[in-house]
């Protein structure tokens, strides 16, 4: 079975690297992006997409080792937490920052539906 | 092993000083808590990364506190924070 513990190292290398550079593509997201709902987005979806990667891979690195269940307890937490986080901001901000109600088709949210 | 683990860790260390950046700049406190909310995810990554590379799982516990922690942070900020004068 070398060639199966082989394959699974590789495959956590490989998993770890595509996590690292999608949470680099969030942070030049965060960076770059015009405004906060912008930003929000860029720091919700990739960023848990390249953490829930990395966990994969330290998972089957991990694995034999008493307590990597806390690492599925990670990814279920962040899956949980970051829409409750992402929802919070994202109605905050549009309250707060009113300069994208031309780009809105449907304003569901909208006061009065006329400017 | 270590050329992957260097590269890892470079492409995190980046990500987090862009990050840091944007926490340091944004103009509103809602700009301050998205790049604090990344930021956090971003370190847990990084405990998940050094735990994969140096084959020891201390820092497990460590990584759902800081989960759960910053999730209180980001939420408690939200809700009580002051609005900015702009």
């Amino acid at each position: 079975m070398n060639w199966f513990e082989a394959a699974l190292r590789w495959l956590s290398y490989v998993l770890i690297l595509l996590g690292a550079a999608f949470a680099l593509t969030a942070a030049l997201g965060i960076v770059r992006f015009p405004d906060t709902l912008s930003r929000m987005h860029a720091a919700t979806k990739p960023q848990v997409v390249g953490l829930i990667l990395i966990l994969l891979g330290a998972a089957i690195q991990l694995r034999g080792h008493g307590n990597v269940w806390m690492l599925v307890l990670v990814g279920l937490f962040t899956l949980l937490t970051a829409p409750a986080v992402a929802h919070l901001i994202g109605r905050t901000a549009y309250r707060e920052q009113r300069g994208r109600d031309g780009l809105l088709v449907i304003n569901e949210l909208g006061d009065d539906g006329e400017e | 092993m270590t050329i992957v683990a260097i590269v890892a860790a470079v492409l995190l260390v980046s990500a987090a000083a862009l990050t840091a950046y944007r926490v340091l700049a944004g103009p509103s406190t809602l700009d301050r808590v998205v790049g604090i909310d990344s930021l956090v995810a971003i370190t847990a990554s990084g405990l998940a990364v050094w735990a994969a590379f140096s084959n020891d799982g201390t820092v497990l516990p460590g990584i759902v506190a800081l989960a759960l922690v910053g999730f209180l942070g980001s939420a408690a900020v939200t809700r009580y924070r002051v609005r900015d004068d702009r």
